[in-house]
């Protein structure tokens, strides 16, 4: 049984007098034990309200969430908040993307780490220290029990998502959700932290869920790959199949749009026109329709459903008119 | 616009002389300490004695992480902040020098495009003032059509609808306000644009987008370019020569292609290796090169070369104690490394702790190519891809480097 199933999850944000904005419509995936999975997509597609909705952090007001979220087969969705907060921090553990305003200023790494254990494991004093020192050992800060008291204007940029993982991690989570965790950093950093939770999911068997803009990073990192535009999955497929036969326009799109350090320079670079506003809602077509070069009539007045490709039942498709599979030679080089 | 603008190129050079030179221009920013009395303990060295020769026509990009002072760099060209020293001459003409009326009348000639394209606009002003204000300041008739002709030229330029003049920025969108912000820069047809960080700040679906317009406009009106980024794919798409910073200096300088098949310095090295690339199948065979540590404090750079204290290839000697200097290690390639010669033939080797074992694993794998093959139809057979074309084996510059042997 899958570890985490989230089920048709739906968010919606409600204001009093205007219109609703559907953020995240139908979203429905599953992470296995120690697998690594991939929420891809640009700013506004849903990517980040999906993660904060499976750990029930989104606000209560103005917020109707749907659907379901199982995580070793109890429904995070329907449960209580004290029940919610054992969970979190022991069971799911979550790291953001900007390091600094994720942790407290004013208390010092160690107290912030030894703060995990002593709610989740109910651990004092020297011990936690200790264990707080190797939570910090482990994920590459030199000198981890001087640490312990510095504040996280102390450290560089690396070094608190360092310290941000190294509490994510510190009750050994099940499941690890990463929102954008290298996007605020360098990219010789940036190797540096994706290096790390390469290792540490080898060799805890925690799941991940890695949620990025970034494709390069999906590609090296991830087992599955969900791209997401504008509220909804569009294509679902392991990372090989994905990158090497993208069906979806938009994953097609997005490939063809960024230069690639391992090709030549004179590459002309296919941008998607438009921008990410120009939608059409899902209910009545698809989303992506005014920007797709692949658009078909049907596009604008049906609405294209997720759906295993004929050929392979491991690559899911919202597509009326997929690319067709040797597109990969114009689209993927 | 056009006809200004050809006007404009009969007056100036021609293509390929150099339209801005940069000696030994030097920022420091002092550290101050004491109440009464302001003294002076220090001094971050923002930018520590870079030349730089920008031709005209051309696009040169200036890389590096964070901190290494490419911004204060471009930000000093154009005296936005004063260098503490070193020269900047521009189309002949010495910058640093130049006070008050000069100064803004030669600025007129020289723009610049920000990185933020929502803080760099006033939310106050109307698309038609953020167009029209520079024309006013510089005293420029608009000709016949008046500054609403003009401004309805330069949304054209840039691929906006007329009816933008009248809106404000937070009626756009992301790369519709970078749009707006580079029409404002090319509003007085100028001959250096340095751009920085022009594309981060946009969705990747839009960075496209913007990138492309930069290039049609440098076609279109023979710009030269200054780009500063953080995103080496970016910057070897668009530049000619690329200038790879660190800590204030400049480590490597050479032609965007050759600087990607074959990086000198063992910091440009790492840098390259540390980009990720959007295909898995690349992404498992590359050879990984991870650096320790952070940057260093730019206020006390290590002594000698200033990225040993994170160079993979370390030396005992000359590393920790001799500075460096930028010398042509081949026609129009500079690097700045004492031991550039050994590290390129393979006689140095990067230290094994900085090394990915599993992507030296593979990286000697590739040395071999009936292994590697036999290693990727391993992984297809998980993935039912057999049938899938693969550019696997015959993608272009990717270089697998024998890490371990040699």
């Amino acid at each position: 049984m899958a570890l985490l199933e989230v089920g048709e999850l739906g968010v919606v944000f409600t204001r009093k007098g205007r219109r609703d904005v559907v953020a995240v419509n139908g979203v429905s995936f599953s992470v296995e034990p120690g697998q690594t999975v991939g929420l891809v997509g640009e700013s506004g597609c849903g990517k980040s309200v999906t993660s904060l909705a499976i750990l029930g952090l989104l606000p209560k007001r103005g917020v109707r969430t749907s659907g379901t979220v199982h995580f070793d087969g109890r429904n995070l969705l329907a449960m209580s908040t004290s029940a919610l907060r054992d969970m979190r921090g022991r069971d799911i553990a979550m790291v953001f993307q900007d390091p600094m305003s994720s942790l407290n200023p004013v208390i010092p790494i160690g107290l912030q780490v030894t703060e995990v254990l002593s709610r989740h494991r109910g651990m004092k004093g020297e011990p936690a220290r200790k264990e707080a020192a190797e939570a910090l050992e482990r994920v590459g800060i030199p000198d981890p029990t001087r640490r312990l008291k510095d504040y996280p204007h102390q450290l560089s940029g690396g070094m608190r998502q360092r310290a941000l993982i190294a509490m994510a991690l510190a009750c050994q989570p099940r499941l690890l959700i990463a929102d954008e965790p290298t996007t605020a950093l360098d990219v010789t950093i940036q190797a540096q932290i994706l290096e790390l939770l390469r290792e540490l999911v080898e060799e805890s068997g925690t799941a991940l869920i890695m949620i990025t803009h970034d494709l390069g990073v999906v590609a090296g990192l991830c087992d599955t790959v969900n791209v997401m535009y504008a509220g909804r999955i569009v294509e679902s497929a392991s990372r090989y199949e994905l990158f090497g036969v993208p069906r979806h326009p938009y994953t097609g799109g997005l490939l063809a749009s960024i230069p690639r350090l391992d090709q030549p320079r004179d590459v002309p670079l296919n941008p998607i026109p438009g921008s990410p506003s120009d939608t059409l809602p899902w209910d009545s077509a698809c989303a992506f329709a005014p920007r797709c070069a692949n658009r078909v009539d049907v596009c604008t007045t049906e609405s294209p459903q997720l759906e295993p490709d004929d050929a392979r039942p491991d690559h899911l498709l919202r597509c009326f008119n997929p690319l067709p599979v040797p597109a990969y030679e114009e689209v993927g080089r | 616009m056009t006809a200004s603008v050809a006007q404009r190129q009969s007056s100036s050079g021609a293509e390929g002389e150099t339209l801005l030179e940069v000696r030994d221009l030097t920022v420091h920013f002092p550290i101050k300490q004491g109440v009464l009395i302001d003294r002076q303990v220090g001094a971050v060295r923002a930018v520590d004695g870079v030349d730089l020769d920008v031709a005209r026509g051309q696009t040169f990009g200036l890389v590096g992480e964070s901190g290494c002072g490419k911004s204060t760099l471009g930000r000093a060209v154009l005296r936005l902040v004063e260098p503490t020293g070193g020269t900047v001459t521009f189309d002949g003409v010495d910058v640093s020098s130049l006070r008050g009326e000069d100064l803004r009348r030669m600025r007129r000639r020289m723009q610049m495009i920000f990185q933020d394209p929502m803080s760099s606009l006033d939310p106050r002003q109307s698309v038609e003032s953020v167009l029209t204000e520079p024309l006013r300041a510089h005293d420029i008739k608009p000709g016949d059509s008046g500054y609403s002709g003009r401004v309805r030229e330069l949304l054209d330029v840039v691929g906006l609808p007329a009816s933008a003049a009248s809106r404000y920025p937070h009626e756009f969108s992301g790369g519709q306000r970078q749009r707006i912000g580079i029409a404002r820069a090319i509003a007085l047809n100028p001959d250096l644009i340095i751009a920085d960080e022009p594309v981060s700040a946009l969705d990747v679906s839009i960075q496209a987008q913007v990138v492309n317009l930069l290039e049609e406009l440098q076609e279109r009106f023979g710009l030269t370019y200054l780009v500063i980024a953080h995103d080496l794919a970016v910057v070897r798409h668009i530049s000619e020569t690329i200038a790879v910073m660190y800590l204030g200096t400049i480590v490597e300088k050479s032609p965007s292609e050759s600087l990607y098949l074959e990086p000198l310095h063992p910091y440009t090295i790492a840098l390259m290796s540390a980009v990720p690339i959007p295909d898995p199948r690349v992404e498992e065979r590359r050879e990984r090169i991870l650096l320790v540590g952070d940057l260093p404090s730019p206020a006390n750079p290590p002594d000698g070369c200033r990225f040993h204290t994170r160079c993979p290839f370390r030396q005992p000697t000359r590393c920790h104690d001799e500075r460096p200097a930028l010398r042509e290690l081949r026609p129009d390639r500079l690097v700045a490394c004492h031991y550039a010669e050994e590290i390129q033939t393979g006689q140095i080797t990067p230290d094994e702790s900085s090394h990915d074992p599993h992507a030296t694993q593979l990286a000697l794998d590739s040395t071999a190519p009936s292994a590697a093959d036999q290693s990727a139809a391993d992984q297809s057979a998980t993935h039912p891809d057999e049938g899938s074309p693969s550019s696997f084996d015959t993608m272009p510059g990717t270089r697998y480097r024998d890490v371990g042997g040699e």
